[in-house]
């Protein structure tokens, strides 16, 4: 053993310091490994070196060996003798040997490293004080640290250039402050393949461009501020919003998709905001098993909803149709008296976003109460995941060559970015990446295998793919036989199902499908392998971990209600039938941050706080449990939501934790097994992280933040625990239709309540719309009636030949009235 | 028994007589004011250009160099239609608190274009803890003869750098 690592192991000298790092370590990264500044512009930890820059510049030298015996040549006094080159050579590109001695400290190297930061500065502007960077910018920082104290160009021979340049509504470009190192254009390139940004004339004049219309057409835009060295890209949202110094940082977690990103959240008191303290900006969070630097621009730019100005601030009561404001003391003890007298016609409808928390108390009060309490989610399988999903030790960066991905009735970059990006680099390192989806999408780009199924199919198209059933599919064609054979074969296996298309019977079917298959294919109870639902909520796996789960029944529970208890799901909002069914209820309480058509029906509204204004844990669809910490304090009288359910039970008689989230979590603890070793310390432990980024290390790993406040902890399985998993039977969904088949499809970018305050992000968000493929077009205008579930809604027609024959696509939240596939009319 | 020595009280009343004769220290304030010397720091200015632009940028620099965090300064957008001051952004808020400053000088040394300076004016009594905010409506100079105020409308792309070309003082 200590033979090998000797073996992959290189021991160099760094200005001073003895350094061992594995073999093929470029020059810089040992640097950073051994706690030395070499200062780079160009060269970033997550990209390929490309030596644009020269700010790396070092003087290395190389052992002398006799040409005749091989033997280290000595020095009088015994140290090896070392022979440095003629020239400095650039550490980005350079890889360490055995041996190598690095200079950066002398006068050589110094002298160089003003020369390059004094060829930067010819045409930059200089503006730091006007410029967001300024305070966190490489350039300003290695001048300082580095450069010269005066330049000896003329300043009147500065090249002019346009300082204000939108590209795209998210980001502006400085063109007088870029200083061409490409790191922007290779991130688009490299890491998330959208090459919508590139340079376009050359030398002095070299500038940035993009070429997609809308501009900088990318969901990860807000990245390449992070990245950029200096101050030439930076986001429109945070535009002059604050000096970096200025803001306070609290770490958070993001519960716009499934992923859980990891976020800091910069905070300042503002006049502008009326003296309150406000989140100024939101930024990524180093994790490196779930969104390693990088966060998607939802995440970033969609957070306004949480601190919006039509916040609920104090509980309402409904009094001859008006809503009156109410004591706390009123509103509970009206809400305990309906919600206990309706005993088991009481239903718990509980938002996909709430915290673990949340859910576990909305459980148990109406566990108390006898009535039923449904998780607010279109998909099923969130049992599964407890059983075959991917245990403790397990991270995607690790799947590799001999590994397998399949991607299952999922758009996973409209559904959940981050897994998407995770899953093309797990495609690039030589896992074979199997993609399951009726119609085309940009996972295809990366896959070995592609399997096309028909809306409805998708379980069929699962079983079909197990070996052993694979000679009784009059699905199975030559490449569900490849794919079925790569699957079976690997040596790691993963599942990420998602909802193109489904409702919820065939998403329960799909799920068991896959589990099925991860169980046939013995891909279980092992790290790196299992089932990941990529859900249609922030924090579904936590609902469903904490004993909720949905309802196929929804509309006639809620229609037969005595009370309804909505927290945090606009159910109304989202589709008039269930308008319609609430309306029936008999007594209505929300829970909400804000005016929503759900509240509009409310008898008791109870003014819930934000994720930024109280703590609390979310499990992603990883079943990773982390932990988010309070930012701001909270809107009016505003409580936490686990807070004010417990409140409730008191009143009801039944005793909860009201006041500690981290007590609260130790109830659910104590209840179920897969938490059972868990506290809010272990969720808050950190350890090294690589590459190594932070505030000292701005000019190396961007602005992002290093990750101090906690890892979060990856949950057990059963599978992993070893005890027997059956998975029950299911039906294959009828899907038979005569005529055209409405199916939801997952956007990103999408209508829903929490875009809906992100200004900046309005002209990305599509009005709504359904596509068609141009052969089910024929005499259709560019705008048409929508008739489905006995609703009739205007939208545009978009036409796309990705889209089969016989199939309308309707985006979910965007005000259309479907949650499973349905038949439907379109007409001019 | 001693004779009665004179001479001390005649000294005492010497002095007397000196000082009644003599120009008073005492200034008749608030009827009379003292002239202040040249390099005084009084209460500050935001001062502004020939051209009436304001010369606040609103970097904040001044805030963080203060040592006794009396200044707050917020930031937004110019542009030719709302025009404050030349360059892409203003100080939409910029306030000192004047109970907290410490009349080092320090935000003048900082600030890069000689916005903020600290003045002569030293007449700052308040009955209200409040009144000790001054904000930009309060700092601001006005506009010097003949100029428009800001905001204004100007002639679009002509005052797009925000920092002046300063010669170095030689
Ligand atoms: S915009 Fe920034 S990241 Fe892009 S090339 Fe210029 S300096 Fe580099
Ligand atoms: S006064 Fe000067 S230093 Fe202060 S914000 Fe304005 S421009 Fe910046
Ligand atoms: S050339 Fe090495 S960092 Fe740019």
């Amino acid at each position: 053993m200590a033979e090998q690592v000797k073996e992959n192991t290189v021991t160099l000298t760094i200005d001073g310091v003895e350094v061992a790092v594995p073999q093929g370590t470029l020059v810089v990264d040992a640097a950073k490994i051994a706690g030395q500044d070499i200062p780079v512009f160009c060269y970033h930890p997550k990209m390929e070196p490309v030596g644009m820059c020269r700010m790396c510049l070092v003087d290395i030298g190389y052992p002398v060996k006799d040409r005749n015996t091989g033997e280290a040549v000595l020095n009088e006094d015994g140290t090896p003798k070392i022979q440095f080159g003629r020239t400095l050579v650039t550490g980005c590109t350079q890889v360490v040997s055995e041996g190598m001695v690095v200079v950066g400290y002398s006068e050589k190297v110094q002298q160089a490293r003003k020369d390059v930061l004094e060829f930067f500065l010819t045409s930059h502007p200089l503006d730091c004080p006007i410029c967001d960077k300024g305070g966190e910018c490489p350039l300003q920082n290695l001048t300082l640290a580095y450069g010269p104290g005066e330049s000896r160009f003329n300043y009147d021979e500065k090249k002019k250039n346009l300082k204000h340049v939108p590209l795209g509504d998210l980001i502006f470009l400085d063109r007088e402050r870029c200083i061409h190192c490409a790191r922007c254009t290779r991130f688009q390139e490299e890491i998330v393949d959208d090459p919508v940004i590139g340079f376009y004339n050359r030398g002095r004049s070299l500038e940035i461009t993009t070429w997609s219309e809308p501009g900088f057409d990318s969901y990860w835009s807000g990245n390449t501020t992070d990245i950029c060295p200096v101050g030439a890209l930076t986001t429109a949202d945070f535009r002059f919003g604050a000096r970096p110094w200025e803001m306070l940082e609290v770490a958070s977690i993001c519960r716009e998709c499934p992923v859980g990103c990891n976020l800091t959240l910069n905070t300042r008191r503002e006049a502008k905001s009326g003296g309150k303290m406000v989140v100024k900006r939101v930024m990524p969070r180093q994790n490196e098993q779930v969104n390693e630097l990088w966060i998607c621009d939802k995440g970033r730019f969609g957070y306004h909803y949480a601190s919006a100005d039509d916040r609920l601030t104090t509980p309402l009561i409904r009094k001859e149709g008006e809503f009156i404001p109410a004591s706390w003391d009123e509103a509970l003890s009206l809400a305990a008296e309906k919600m206990q007298a309706a005993g088991s016609r009481l239903v718990s409808v509980a938002g996909g976003q709430l915290s673990n928390e949340d859910y576990f108390h909305i459980g148990q009060l109406t566990e108390h109460l006898g009535g039923k309490a449904v998780l607010y989610s279109n998909m099923m399988g969130g049992d599964l995941t407890t059983k075959v999903g991917m245990g403790p030790g397990s991270n995607l960066a690790d799947l590799g060559a001999g590994d397998a991905i399949l991607v299952v009735a999922s758009d996973l970059e409209e559904e959940a970015p981050l897994y998407w990006l995770r899953v093309k680099q797990a495609a690039e390192r030589g896992a074979t990446l199997i993609v399951a989806n009726p119609r085309a999408t940009k996972t295809d780009r990366y896959a070995a295998h592609i399997i096309r199924y028909e809306y409805g199919q998708e379980a069929a198209a699962i079983l079909a793919l197990s070996l052993d059933r694979i000679g009784d599919s009059d699905l199975a064609d030559e490449s569900f036989k490849q794919a079925a054979k790569a699957f079976a074969e690997a040596e790691n296996a993963v599942v990420f199902f998602g909802s193109e298309g489904t409702g919820m019977a065939q998403s329960d079917a799909l799920s068991k499908a896959c589990a099925n298959l991860l169980i046939a294919t013995g891909h279980t109870g092992r790290p790196n392998n299992g089932l990941v639902g990529v859900w249609d909520k922030g924090n579904v796996q936590g609902g469903w971990d904490m004993g909720l789960q949905p309802s196929a029944t929804l509309f006639d529970d809620l229609k037969a209600a005595k009370a309804a208890y909505v927290v945090g799901a606009d159910l109304a909002g989202d589709n008039p039938a269930y308008k319609q069914a609430l309306a029936q209820a008999e007594f209505v309480v929300v829970q909400e941050l804000h005016h929503t058509a759900t509240m509009e029906l409310a008898d008791v509204v109870l003014p819930a706080q934000s994720f930024m204004e109280r703590e609390g844990t979310l499990t992603s669809g990883e079943r990773r449990v982390q932990r988010y910490y309070p930012a701001v304090p909270p809107a009016g009288e505003s409580k936490a939501d686990f807070a004010i359910t417990a409140e409730i039970a008191a009143m009801a008689g039944k005793e909860l934790e009201s006041v500690s989230a981290g007590l609260v979590f130790l109830g659910i603890v104590g209840k179920f097994k897969d938490y059972a070793d868990l506290d809010y310390q272990a969720l808050a432990e950190v350890s090294e992280q690589w590459p190594i980024i932070g505030r000292e290390d701005l000019y190396y790993g961007g602005t992002g933040y290093a990750n101090h406040q906690g890892l979060g902890v990856l949950l057990g399985t059963a599978a992993g625990r070893g005890e027997p998993v059956l998975i029950d039977g299911f039906d294959l969904p009828d899907t038979g239709v005569d005529g055209l088949l409405a199916v939801p499809v997952t956007r990103l970018y999408d209508q829903g309540n929490n875009l809906r305050y992100a200004a900046v992000m309005f002209p990305r968000i599509a009005s709504s719309y359904v596509s068609l493929n141009p052969a089910d077009a024929a005499g259709l205008g560019e705008s048409v009636v929508v008739e489905l579930n006995g609703f009739q809604v205007e939208v545009a027609l978009k036409l796309d030949e990705n889209v089969p024959q016989g199939i309308v696509v309707v985006p979910r939240s965007f005000g259309l009235p479907i949650s499973a596939p349905t038949p439907v009319v379109v007409k001019n | 028994m001693s004779i009665y020595n004179p001479l001390p009280i005649l000294k005492g009343l010497w002095t007397t007589i000196k000082s009644v004769v003599e120009k008073p220290v005492t200034l008749q304030y608030p009827e009379q004011k003292r002239v202040m010397p040249q390099r005084f720091k009084g209460r500050h200015h935001l001062r502004r250009y020939d051209n009436g632009l304001e010369k606040c940028i609103g970097c904040a620099l001044c805030a963080a160099a203060c040592p006794a965090d009396a200044i707050f300064v917020e930031a937004s957008e110019n542009t030719d239609e709302v025009r404050y001051s030349p360059g892409e952004r203003y100080a939409s808020t910029y306030e000192i608190n004047m109970m907290r400053c410490i009349y080092c000088g320090y935000c003048e040394d900082a600030c890069p274009t000689e916005a903020i300076q600290l003045g002569h004016d030293y007449e700052m009594a308040y009955t209200e803890k409040r009144n000790s905010i001054y904000t930009r409506e309060i700092l601001l100079d006005p506009p010097p003869e003949g100029q428009e105020s800001t905001p204004r409308k100007v002639e679009p792309g002509v005052f797009n750098r925000s920092i002046p070309v300063m010669k170095d003082a030689e």
